[in-house]
């Protein structure tokens, strides 16, 4: 160990994929922020993930590339890793670690917040059942989104999740309120053009300057995106806990971050889990996606719309599995619509809210929105097995109700789930909507509504 | 002598020590500067593997580790029910005012208020014999719930003396003592018990009452009896959460313990929002009077979350032991599994299957042996129950994974939940084909006495409609549904009215979430009944098209929202309209 200017250095004596052992440790914790410093005096950032017996394990943000055994040493800074924050973050764009990438100077911090966060206790958790109205009618009438929601969009690669999440982000808003809202968005390994779709879609509708980016890019080093999700929330709790703003969070692509705490896992040399990822991967994922929600007595919100592509579009793939695990719902695009040029294509009976239930109903939406809904899943569901039927015994081997739900179906389709990317409807227009479907069935096919309602919104004979 | 020792090494919640040669195996301990609570799990030399239940972010090695004497404990007293604990049995309304909206690290606090008095009525009196178990008196905790005051299950009993008269103390007062072999002991309203120490009990019944839990599908198809043990595994997304709080909320128990193990954090607000909402149907008092939360959410420390599931049945365990029916339910016993894996990966250990330890089936073997109808200890003679039903989320939505499989073994009752049927919106979406129940036979008796004796062959012959259903959809999906003769197209068509008008079942809607055994057993004779005459009419000539166009049909698919409990003759009566409108197919049929 070497001492220079009062501040300890260790030596390494090992790299191996992004960690580095540091040799001759005193007085180093767990979990504490690293700098590692080259021969040419590059300093990068890394974490303790093990330490004892006088030996640390530091896992290596921007990566070990470069790095060698002589000459780099490791400073054990005394803290955990923290963001600085303030009002000033909005309209900011910084890089995978928090660090600012437009130019200007470091924002002026109110405070440091340790980047890992703490657990919220459920004691003093408000359970979410504000109505957010996203102009998508699909979402708002049948997978409703509500304020404090975690509410992920399982994609594949190529399809439209980013339209999608972009129209989401400009649309979204309380019917009836004028509350501040906020965007953090956290590319985690995407393309730069991805990133900078993003970005022109906010900047295009005015939502940049109550915006805040965290851009991690493919060329970006991979371990960094450990943490960009991470400085993205403790923004966004800020925002929302601090100074009383309703935050919306977009963070993209989570099988990025998700391989990134693979690579680690498998270069620590972990007993695996399903398909190489770690046994922890559910609890990892856990202290991402909790980190949405509202709180007792206080104004905030953070509702996550997090985004992962589907591996081979499978919905049981480690990733997607433990993340619907997780949060209330998924958002699933579906590859058969997307190919017939449907937007969005989402695949509703894949899909679920379970926040939807509280976020809707007189008060919010209106009295008859559950019932209508659960009517149209049912019957796009018939018509679904119909389709299939039909491909096998053809039109003419279909009983006369079974036609009728297979242009059911295709009303759904057409009227209700196709929408262009800048139509805005209201939640009146989307319930009438629905409406308009079920009225298609006769009514002894209706079986989950109330008759009170059927009189009054029933429009077929 | 407690151990002291000091941290050599720290990697995530495990923390190894050295020094601690004094440390016994599952011992409590506390850790570091800022005095986490961890429990030691293995001792090699002086050195204690210890699992730490809080946050280690910044634990140094060097710090000190210092032995408590005693293994994990709850704390058991009147006080719990009503409460929200952590893993570790923290309440985490106390947590909250020391560490505000988030759950801070190294916080001690007692699980009830030892302040708090409560009106004791002693049973027994000065001079009389007690033992291990025997209640001494009672309080009223809640509105619901009457706490004994036993003799805890370790203390030697003896001769009661110095006995206090009927009065309000608190959890700290002696309120008699006893006096065995010249030794004296005191008596509280409280006592300790560690967790991982079955609580003892005189001996063990056959489970013959059912647990009605107002859900059709359950009750009807696939019961669980009080003692008994079930499992509900399903992929996300196809309501586990949902059927087990309506377990919560509807189930004929006079306590439940709802244990959230690794899941969300609002799900476990949801349950506080709205249980003291909620009326009980059988006491009309709100619900959480007669609940407690563990709640270790997928956030919080994975080590406690282990704890979580021993904290939780030990409670279940000392209201069982009053002479209660108790209802355990643990969402999810996978994250529980998960973080047995984790633990035993830190220590290196030879994983078996998945990653999972070796040692995986002989826990969860452990946890559902502490279900069962018992009689308790002491006089004077009290028979309680714990009901032990545990969620599992297998990977995939793939039951042949190691925490399914196993959980399989030692289990009775299955609802296996199935993502097609929620994905046509089909809920509880609770598989007819896949699920099992070993009870039936023995709760049969029950349903006669207190219900119907046809109740049974009712049963079997709506299951027998659902089987038949089964196979002739291969048919259908290859040949269409007009290949097949009326006869069997009426089956497709009872099937159909038997998954929407009974095994469905609307969570969310106030009249049809909760089903009393009556309403069941009427709404199952219905819609065997309608088959009965729909064989009867096709035979005498009546065509199919006419059978399905009867309004009956979409009364009976509505009766289960629109006819409330209170209401059963509505319910007779739709057996006369349906006689009726079946005499008038046939009928028309001959005049022609």
């Amino acid at each position: 160990m070497t001492s220079q200017g009062g501040v300890q250095y260790s030596k390494i004596a090992e790299i191996k994929g992004p960690l580095v052992v540091v040799d001759d440790v005193e007085n180093a914790a767990f979990d504490e922020l690293v700098e590692i410093e080259t021969k040419e005096g590059e300093r990068r950032l890394g974490k303790v993930l093990e330490v004892g017996n006088g030996k640390a394990i530091v896992q290596v943000f921007e990566g070990t590339s470069g790095l060698s055994i002589s000459g780099t040493s490791a400073k054990f800074v005394g803290k955990l890793m923290e963001m600085p924050v303030s009002k000033e973050v909005l309209g900011r764009v910084f890089d995978g670690l928090g660090r600012p990438k437009d130019g200007l100077p470091d924002p002026i911090a109110d405070k440091f917040i340790d980047i890992n966060g703490e657990p919220m206790n459920p004691e003093q958790r408000e359970y979410p059942k504000d109505f957010i109205q996203t102009g998508v009618s699909v979402i708002d009438g049948m997978i409703t989104l509500v304020r404090g929601q975690k509410l992920p969009i399982f994609s594949g690669s190529g399809m439209s999740h980013n339209i999608l999440a972009a129209q989401i982000a400009r649309q979204a808003n309380v019917v009836g309120t004028k509350d501040d809202f906020a965007v953090v968005f956290a590319a985690i390994g995407v393309q730069y053009s991805e990133a900078e779709y993003f970005r022109r879609s906010l900047e295009e509708s005015g939502a940049l300057k109550r915006s805040v980016l965290f851009l991690n890019t493919a060329d970006d080093p991979a371990i960094e995106r450990i943490i960009t999700p991470r400085v993205a929330l403790t923004v966004a709790e800020y925002l929302a806990f601090d100074l009383g703003m309703h935050v919306l969070v977009i963070l993209t692509d989570m099988t990025n971050y998700a391989e990134a705490l693979r690579e680690i896992s498998a270069a620590r040399e972990e007993v695996p889990g399903r398909k190489g990822y770690p046994g922890y991967l559910y609890t990892d994922l856990s202290t991402i996606y909790e980190r949405a929600g509202k709180l007792n007595g206080r104004k905030g919100s953070v509702t996550q719309v997090p985004i992962l592509s589907m591996p081979s579009d499978d919905i049981t793939h480690p990733i997607p599995d433990l993340t619907g695990y997780i949060t209330e719902g998924q958002v699933v695009l579906g590859r058969d619509l997307f190919r017939q040029g449907v937007y969005p294509p989402i695949n509703i009976l894949m899909s679920l809210s379970r926040l939807m239930k509280d976020g809707i109903g007189e008060g919010s939406t209106r009295a008859d929105h559950s019932e209508v809904s659960n009517q149209v899943y049912d019957a796009y569901s018939r018509s679904q097995e119909v389709r299939a039927l039909a491909g096998i015994v053809g039109k003419a081997g279909l009983t006369d109700i079974d036609l009728k739900y297979m242009e059911v179906g295709d009303m759904f389709e057409k009227e209700f789930l196709t929408q262009v990317t800048d139509e805005n409807r209201t939640i009146e227009e989307t319930l009438n909507l629905l409406w308009k479907i079920v009225s298609k069935l006769p009514k002894n096919e209706i079986t989950k509504i109330k008759d009170k309602y059927i009189d009054q919104y029933y429009q077929g004979k | 002598m407690a151990a002291k020792g000091r941290i050599v090494w720290v990697s995530g919640p495990a923390v190894r020590a050295d020094g601690m040669s004094d440390a016994k195996m599952y011992e409590t301990v506390v850790v570091g500067n800022s005095k986490l609570v961890g429990e030691v799990i293995r001792l090699t030399g002086d050195v204690a593997f210890i699992q730490v239940y809080e946050s280690t972010s910044g634990l140094k090695p060097g710090e000190p580790v210092i032995g408590t004497g005693n293994p994990l404990s709850v704390l058991l007293g009147p006080g719990i029910i009503g409460q929200i604990y952590d893993g570790i049995q923290r309440p985490l309304k106390e947590l909250s005012k020391v560490s505000g909206s988030f759950i801070g690290k190294g916080i001690t606090t007692t699980p009830v208020d030892m302040t708090k008095k409560y009106h004791f009525v002693p049973t027994v009196s000065n001079g009389d014999q007690v033992e291990a178990g025997s209640v001494i008196g009672t309080v009223k905790e809640t509105d619901l719930i009457e706490n004994s005051i036993m003799v805890p299950p370790d203390h030697p009993g003896g001769k009661i003396s110095n006995m206090v008269s009927e009065g309000d103390y608190n959890l700290e007062t002696v309120l008699a003592t006893t006096e065995k072999n010249g030794q004296t002991n005191s008596l509280k309203m409280y006592h300790r018990w560690p967790v991982r120490k079955p609580r003892p009990y005189k001996n063990r019944y056959d489970p013959t009452i059912p647990l009605i839990t107002g859900q059709r599908v359950i009750d009807t198809f696939f019961p669980i009896a009080k003692g008994g043990t079930g499992s509900i595994p399903g992929a996300f997304g196809t309501g586990k959460t949902v059927t087990l709080h309506q377990i919560a909320k509807w189930a004929d128990s006079q306590v439940v313990v709802y244990i959230g193990c690794g899941e969300r954090g609002n799900e476990m607000t949801e349950v506080l929002v709205e249980f003291p909402h909620l009326k009980d149907p059988r006491s009309g008092k709100p619900l959480m009077d007669r609940t407690v939360l563990v709640a270790n959410t997928s956030n919080m420390p994975v080590a406690a979350r282990e704890a979580s599931i021993y904290t939780g049945v030990t409670i279940a365990e000392y209201y069982r032991d009053m002479g209660k029916d108790v209802v355990l339910v643990a969402d999810s016993t996978s994250r529980w599994a998960e973080s047995l894996r984790e633990m035993s990966g830190r220590l290196e250990e030879m994983p078996a299957e998945e990653g999972y330890p070796s040692y995986l089936a002989s826990r969860l073997a452990e946890f559902y042996e502490r279900a069962g109808r018992v009689r308790a200890i002491g006089s004077p003679d009290r028979d309680g129950s714990v009901t032990l039903v545990g969620a599992v989320s297998p990977s995939g939505g793939d039951f042949t994974e190691p925490v399914t499989t196993h959980t399989m073994r030692f289990i009775k009752t299955f609802w296996a939940l199935d993502a097609k049927l929620a994905y046509s919106r089909h809920y509880p979406s609770i598989n007819w084909m896949n699920s099992y129940s070993g009870y039936l036979g023995d709760i049969a008796k029950w349903w006669g006495e207190n219900i119907s004796q046809d109740w049974l062959s009712l049963r079997s012959e709506a299951y027998g409609v659902l089987q038949r259903e089964d196979t002739l959809k291969e048919i259908v999906r290859l040949l269409g549904p007009e290949a097949l003769p009326d006869e069997e197209k009426l089956i497709l068509e009872v099937a159909r009215m038997l998954k929407i008008g009974l095994l469905q079942q609307n969570s969310f809607d106030d009249v049809d979430t909760y089903c009393s055994p009556e309403k069941q057993y009427k709404l199952l004779k219905l819609l065997v009944e309608f088959y009965r005459r729909g064989q009867q009419a096709l035979k005498e000539g009546a065509l199919l098209s006419d059978i399905r166009a009867m309004p009956i049909v979409t009364t009976l698919l509505k009766a289960r929202m629109d006819i409330k409990d209170n209401e059963m003759p509505k319910l007779d009566s739709l057996d006369i309209t349906m006689k009726e409108q079946f005499k008038a197919i046939t009928g028309v049929k001959i005049t022609n």
